[in-house]
């Protein structure tokens, strides 16, 4: 699909005039924000669903029980899955996982994985035998840019918002219509910001429009004291050690925003 | 003999029974279903004497000879571009209808490449195949400014009778700006003047179905250009005229929608 | 008809809570959420757009695709397994033949209308409540349609014939599960299945209940879509408000 040349255009034009097409800073985030816990609550573990302007995502937790890995055998397991179709964006491909859900949900399975948030030894319930899994699903409603912060609060909200179904230690059956009052332990809150480079400028929160436009963009997963707990750099185009310092600062320094609606 | 359901301006949806007897005609988005006349659509009903009309409040562009369309050079050939209107036409571009002369042997991409946007005009369209042309006063290649898209259902209102509206929001924001009948409208201005602009062009398409909007959006558009500082002079050519595009080209010489008959009544 | 007892006192004909919603999907042509007890659906509209590839073009007309999909945490009990499965393809197909006598499919050569479903949430009805979804999505978008789709599960329990069927009574042992959708105003039918086991002069009953209980659904999308509309009068104020805090912004800089 050939780009769109006048908006290409336009996009630089403006950076270079201090400008975005909706008036906000480089470094602002969208306004409407919000996150909205239990969306699906008869069925969920855990759900929610985060706005980001028009940007919606939703994400829900599903607990289940199997045997551990060989050589983890204490240990539960996460598994993150993200479905984007022509459900929330027109150009996203139809039929099996595209490679932007597969990227997607694996750049969130970092940050959450890597910060070790959730103590996968919490999740043992006889070693050797059974262990939860924890699935963690992200399905955007609708794409308006950024949908990488997005995911990943919303997968971070539906955490928070997950409650242990009921597990009979005798019959190792797990009855999911009563749930306990147990909320999953997590040890830290990963966060990701995703910042992005138009010809020299730094941009936080993209919308729809300016992500298609980027050269370069980087994702950063931050734990609550600012420790980095994953990276991802995407984009055609090559960064300097200087651009990537001072996008990192820039994440570090917005994630603050985010944190506020949790 | 005949009983009506409804009232001037009120919403109706697909199936909704506007009237019953012979004494009502459906036009646009009304169909007649044996005694019944039904709305086939979801919009605001119009009466014109007997005549039954639901005016969409969205819809799909539908093609028509003279009609000027802003698209998308997607795909060339060796002697031949191919643009797109819209997610579902494409219209054809030959060489003869370019003002430029292309040589035998010369990449069509030099004079139109892919991704630019063009300004044109629809010589011949039918179910399957549209014929464009970039040679008539105003047609072009765009440079500068930005794009949005709009359901083409609202660009008669964005236009406005006669281009009063259009005319209001170019006068009170200072921007240039050309709405294409297939729902792409350019606009250049300051980034201020722009972003006014589209919030009012955001304003029709939300509010399209109500009255007296030239005024409502003169009155938000006044409001919102009191805190604008950064205003960019309207350019004129080199040869000291105004651009062609200055002259929003509007549909002539066939029925407006809100009067008289039109033929997309009919069902197929 | 004896009495029974359905769960919050329900009636044997009646309808557990529905909400409806319009354009809930900005970027999408069409787009509608509709919830019905606890099952919710949204619909996603995408067309009229070029069906590639190729060869399953028809020079005659549009293909109106139905994607349904259940989202993995909208299973009553273990995750559900995302992907297309035989359950799912068979249910694209009776939404399609749903959905598509309300529409002017002839106007559309070569095209595609896709519309996209997501279950969120699910307790019974789902098919159902996404036809609902989806014909407010598709009357969202502008289409032509004839008439709107109303669609809703009847069925029985404990002997007697009920509508909306939540997924204890779907799953009961002599639970019959008879999902319709119909259109309103033509009086026709466009989705009939049946799961169970039933005598033909309770079938007669149950379509006779369909036809009242479809058109308590199609007022509440009838709401939805024209609420749409007219709640469209409060933007100005927000507008304007947002609108000079963030001009302010500007010029300060």
């Amino acid at each position: 699909m050939s780009q769109n040349r006048i908006m290409r255009d336009h996009i630089r034009a403006l950076l270079k005039k201090d400008a975005r097409p909706d008036g906000r800073g480089f470094l602002d985030y969208r306004t409407c924000l919000s996150v909205e816990y239990g969306v699906s609550p008869k069925t969920a573990e855990g759900s929610a669903r985060v706005r980001i302007g028009k940007t919606d995502v939703i994400a829900g937790i599903k607990l289940g029980l199997a045997t551990p890995y060989p050589d983890q055998q204490d240990q539960g397991t996460i598994m993150v899955g993200a479905e984007l179709t022509p459900f929330s964006n027109k150009n996203f491909e139809m039929g099996p996982p595209s490679i932007a859900s597969i990227e997607l949900a694996r750049v969130v399975d970092r940050g959450i994985r890597e910060s070790g948030a959730i103590d996968l030894k919490k999740l043992c319930v006889k070693a050797g035998e059974q262990v939860w899994q924890v699935f963690i699903d992200i399905y955007p409603i609708n794409d308006d840019g950024n949908l990488r912060d997005a995911a990943s609060l919303a997968a971070l909200a539906a955490l928070k918002d997950t409650l242990f179904p009921t597990l009979d230690k005798k019959t190792g059956m797990v009855d999911y219509y009563t749930k306990t009052k147990t909320k999953l332990p997590l040890n830290d809150e990963p966060l990701e910001i995703t910042v992005i480079k138009i010809g020299d400028t730094f941009l936080v929160d993209p919308t729809l429009e300016e992500e298609e436009y980027l050269d370069a963009r980087i994702t950063v997963a931050l734990l609550k004291d600012g420790t980095i707990c994953g990276m991802q750099k995407g984009g055609t185009e090559a960064l300097s050690t200087e651009d990537i310092s001072q996008m990192v600062k820039i994440a570090g320094d917005t994630v603050k925003t985010l944190r506020k609606v949790l | 003999m005949g009983k009506l359901f409804v009232e001037e301006r009120q919403i109706v949806i697909p199936g909704d029974q506007l009237a019953t007897g012979m004494d009502y005609l459906p036009a646009g988005g009304a169909y007649r279903n044996g005694e019944d006349i039904r709305s086939s659509v979801l919009g605001v009903l119009t009466m014109n004497g007997r005549v039954l009309r639901v005016i969409p409040l969205k819809s799909q562009y539908r093609p028509r000879s003279g009609d000027m369309v802003i698209c998308k050079i997607a795909e060339m050939t060796n002697n031949v571009w191919f643009a797109q209107l819209t997610e579902s036409r494409d219209g054809v571009l030959t060489q003869r209808e370019v003002p430029e002369y292309i040589n035998d042997g010369d990449d069509l991409s030099h004079y139109y490449n892919y991704g630019d946007y063009v300004l044109a005009k629809i010589v011949t369209a039918t179910r399957t195949s549209i014929a464009l042309t970039l040679k008539g006063p105003g047609l072009r290649k765009l440079r500068g400014g930005r794009l949005v898209e709009v359901n083409p259902a609202r660009v008669p209102r964005i236009i406005g009778k006669q281009g009063s509206m259009i005319g209001t929001i170019k006068d009170k924001t200072g921007c240039r700006m050309i709405v294409g009948q297939n729902g792409v409208v350019w606009l250049q201005g300051s980034p201020q003047q722009e972003g006014v602009a589209m919030a009012a062009i955001d304003l029709i398409c939300e509010k399209g179905h109500l009255q007296g909007l030239t005024d409502i959006v003169g009155a938000f558009i006044d409001e919102r250009m009191k805190d604008v500082t950064d205003v960019e002079e309207v350019s004129h050519n080199d040869a000291g005229k105004m651009h062609a595009d200055e002259e929003q080209p509007t549909r002539t010489a066939r029925p407006q929608r809100s009067e008289g008959r039109s033929q997309r009544g009919r069902r197929e | 008809m004896s009495k029974i007892k359905r769960a919050e006192g329900r009636a044997v004909d009646g309808l557990r809570p529905m909400e409806a919603k319009v354009g809930v999907v900005p970027s999408a042509d069409g787009s509608a959420m509709f919830k019905i007890g606890k099952t919710i659906a949204i619909a996603s509209v995408r067309g009229p757009r070029k069906l590639h590839p190729k060869f399953l073009q028809n020079p005659e007309q549009g293909r109106l695709r139905c994607f349904y999909n259940m989202v993995s945490f909208s299973g009553s009990g273990d995750r559900v397994r995302p992907g297309p499965n035989r359950r799912t393809k068979e249910i694209n197909l009776v939404m399609e033949s749903a959905l598509a006598p309300a529409l002017n499919l002839k106007q559309f050569p070569n095209c595609a209308i896709d519309v996209f479903i997501n279950l969120v949430q699910t307790d019974a009805g789902t098919r159902c409540a996404a036809i609902t979804a989806a014909a407010m999505a598709l009357a969202d978008a502008g289409f032509e349609m004839k008439d709107m789709v109303a669609a809703v599960a009847v069925g029985m329990s404990g002997g007697n014939v009920i509508a909306d069927l939540d997924y204890i009574e779907d799953s009961a042992e002599d639970g019959v599960d008879i999902p319709i959708a119909m259109m309103p105003n033509e009086g026709k039918i466009t989705l009939l299945q049946l799961d169970g086991k039933i005598a033909p002069k309770s079938l007669d009953e149950a379509l006779k209940l369909a036809k009242v209980v479809c058109k308590k659904i199609y007022d509440v999308q009838r709401k939805a879509l024209a609420d749409h509309y007219t709640i469209a009068d409060e933007p100005t104020k927000k507008v304007t408000k947002k609108a000079t805090k963030k001009a302010k912004k500007e010029a300060k800089k």
